[in-house]
C-alpha cells in the first residue's frame, strides 16, 4: 500500500497536501480499500469555513456510508467536481484525481497536530 | 462465533471475512462491483454454508410443514422446492425459508443462519405430529453457482443433466466424486445457477473442482457483499431488513406464497385471510432514486409535504445498472406504480418513484 511521504494524515483515514496556506484533502489508499467500490461523493459544504473534525461531506460505498472530517480548520473553497460524475476516482487514484476539497486553512499550527506518513502507516499496520 | 469448514480456503483466496449471523463469512475477494458483474455476465461461486437446514421425516412430515408454512405444501412433488414463510402467529413472519420435498416422508427445509436457533423452537412446538425432526445445520455446507454460465461451468463434475433442470427442481446425486449432494435449481440472485448442498468432509474437494472447472469460464468467488446487491437488484426479501416479526407475508408482496387453498390449515390462515380481505395498510414496495442519492436501511420515507409514509428497509447503488435502488414500506396510499415518494437522506427529502420489479431484467 502507497503512503507518499510528502502528505499529513488524520486518524479517520484522511490526506492532506499542504501548500502556503492550502490544504488539499483525500481519503487514504488504505480507506477506500476498506470502503470497496465508491459510488457517490456528497460534498455541499464548499465556501463554508468550519472547524477542525467538522463534517465536511460524505462518502458512499455500495454497502456503506461514510462521513468525511476535516482535518484542518479553515474555508472549503473548492470541491473536486470530477468525482460528481467519476467518483470510482477515489478508488483508482486516491492521491491524486480523486482528491475531494481544497481549504485555505485559518490555523496553520494544526498541521503540526497531523500524523506522518511512518506514523500513518503503523496506525493501520501496513 | 462458528467458522464456516472452508474459512481457510476463503482466506487464501483474499477473502475480507465479517462476522455475519454468528458466522465469519466472506465479504467479498476482488471487489463487490467486479463479483457483482462476474455473477451477472459468467458465473460466481458463493459460500453460504452459514444457511440452515431442517429434515422432517416420517407418516406426518407433511402435516407438519404444512402448518408452519404459508404455503401449499400438497402442490409439491418429489424433487421439487417451494418458496414458503414460517408465519408467527400474529400476523408477522418468524423466517422465509425454502421446502425441498425428497419423497412424501422427507422434507428438506432450509432457513436463514440468523434463525436457525429460533426457528428450530417454533417448529418444535408445533410439532403436534408423529414427525421427526433433524436440524443438519452443522454436518451441512452449501455453495451457491451463480450466473449465466453456471450449467456450462459445473456440467463436468456430474452425471445429473444440469441445463434440463427447470428453476426450484433439485436432484441428489454424485458430484464432483462426493455421493448423495442435493443439485438444486435455485438461488439468490436471479442470475441463474445451482446451490449444492453436502457433507462438511467433501467441502474441500467439492469447493476445489469447482474452481478449477470454472476456470475457464470465468468463474469467481463472490462474497455476501455481492450477494445483498444481486438479491436487491430482483427484489428479494431479507429477513431482518425486508420482512420480520412484524410484517407480514401480505404486506411484504409474499401472498404468492400465501395460500387460501382448501387443507392448507397454516398458522394465521385465519388472520391474513381477514387481512387480504379487509385491506393491508402498509406495502412493501421497490422504488428508484429520482434525485441524487442512495437509500439505506431505516432512512424515513416521506410524501412532498415532509409527512411520515413509511421506511427503507433495504438501499444500494446497483452495480448492473448504476441507479440507487430501494425497498421500503409506505402506507397503502402511496404503494401504486409510479407514486411520487421522498427518502429522507442526511436531513434532505430526496425525490424517488415507485417501479415495478424486479429493478434489473437479465438481457
Amino acid at each position: 500500500m502507497n503512503f507518499p511521504e510528502e502528505l499529513k494524515y488524520t486518524k479517520d483515514h484522511e490526506w492532506v497536501r499542504i501548500d502556503g496556506d492550502t490544504a488539499t484533502i483525500g481519503i487514504t489508499e488504505f480507506a477506500q480499500g476498506e470502503l470497496g467500490d465508491i459510488v457517490y461523493v456528497e460534498i455541499e459544504t464548499e465556501g463554508e469555513t468550519l472547524d477542525a473534525e467538522e463534517v465536511f461531506g460524505t462518502v458512499e460505498a455500495v454497502k456503506t456510508v461514510s462521513d468525511l472530517f476535516l482535518p484542518v480548520s479553515g474555508e472549503v473553497t473548492e470541491v473536486n467536481e470530477a468525482l460528481q460524475d467519476a467518483p470510482e476516482l477515489v478508488n483508482s487514484d486516491p492521491y491524486g484525481e480523486g482528491w475531494m476539497i481544497k481549504v485555505a486553512m485559518n490555523d496553520a499550527s494544526q498541521v503540526d497536530g497531523l500524523m506522518s506518513a511512518a506514523d500513518y502507516k503503523e496506525l493501520v499496520g501496513a | 462465533m462458528k467458522d464456516i469448514i472452508l474459512k481457510e480456503k476463503h482466506e487464501a483466496l483474499g477473502a475480507k471475512m465479517v462476522p455475519f449471523a454468528g458466522y465469519n463469512m466472506p465479504l467479498q475477494y476482488s471487489g463487490l462491483s467486479d463479483e457483482h458483474q462476474t455473477v451477472r455476465e459468467a458465473v460466481g461461486v458463493f459460500d453460504v454454508s452459514h444457511m440452515g437446514e431442517f429434515y422432517v421425516r416420517g407418516p406426518q412430515a407433511f402435516d407438519l410443514v404444512q402448518k408452519v408454512t404459508t404455503n401449499d405444501v400438497s402442490k409439491l412433488t418429489d424433487g421439487k422446492i417451494q418458496y414458503s414463510c414460517l408465519p408467527n402467529g400474529k400476523g408477522g413472519i418468524v423466517d422465509d425459508l425454502l421446502v425441498y420435498r425428497i419423497h412424501e416422508e422427507e422434507y428438506l427445509l432450509v432457513v436463514n443462519a440468523s434463525n436457525i436457533d429460533k426457528d428450530w423452537d417454533w417448529i418444535s412446538s408445533h410439532n403436534d405430529f408423529d414427525a421427526q425432526m433433524e436440524n443438519a445445520s452443522d454436518n451441512i455446507s452449501l455453495l451457491a453457482v451463480q450466473g449465466p454460465k453456471a450449467a456450462e461451468a459445473l456440467q463436468s463434475l456430474t452425471s445429473i443433466n444440469l441445463s434440463e433442470m427447470t428453476y426450484y427442481t433439485f436432484q441428489i446425486g454424485e458430484f464432483a466424486g462426493a455421493q448423495d449432494v442435493i443439485v438444486s435449481a435455485t438461488g439468490y440472485t436471479g442470475a441463474g445457477g445451482f446451490e449444492i448442498y453436502f457433507k462438511n468432509d467433501n467441502a474441500e474437494a467439492i469447493f476445489d473442482a469447482i474452481l478449477e472447472a470454472g476456470k475457464e469460464f470465468g468463474l469467481k468467488p463472490a462474497g455476501l457483499g455481492a450477494r445483498d446487491t444481486l438479491r436487491l437488484e430482483m427484489g428479494f426479501c431479507l429477513y431482518g431488513n425486508d420482512i420480520d416479526d412484524t410484517t407480514s407475508p401480505l404486506e411484504a408482496g409474499l401472498g404468492w406464497i400465501t395460500k387460501f387453498t382448501e387443507g392448507n390449515d397454516f398458522i394465521d390462515r385465519e388472520f391474513l385471510a381477514n387481512q387480504k380481505a379487509e385491506g393491508i395498510k402498509k406495502k412493501l414496495v421497490a422504488f428508484e432514486m429520482v434525485d441524487r442519492g442512495i437509500p439505506r436501511h431505516d432512512y424515513p420515507i416521506v410524501n412532498e409535504n415532509g409527512e411520515n409514509i413509511g421506511k427503507v428497509t433495504s438501499g444500494t447503488m446497483s452495480p448492473s445498472m448504476k441507479k440507487a435502488i430501494g425497498l421500503g414500506y409506505v402506507d397503502k396510499d402511496y404503494s401504486s406504480l409510479d407514486s411520487d415518494i421522498y427518502i429522507e437522506i442526511r436531513g434532505k427529502q430526496l425525490r424517488a418513484k415507485v417501479v415495478k420489479l424486479p429493478f434489473y431484467k437479465a438481457k
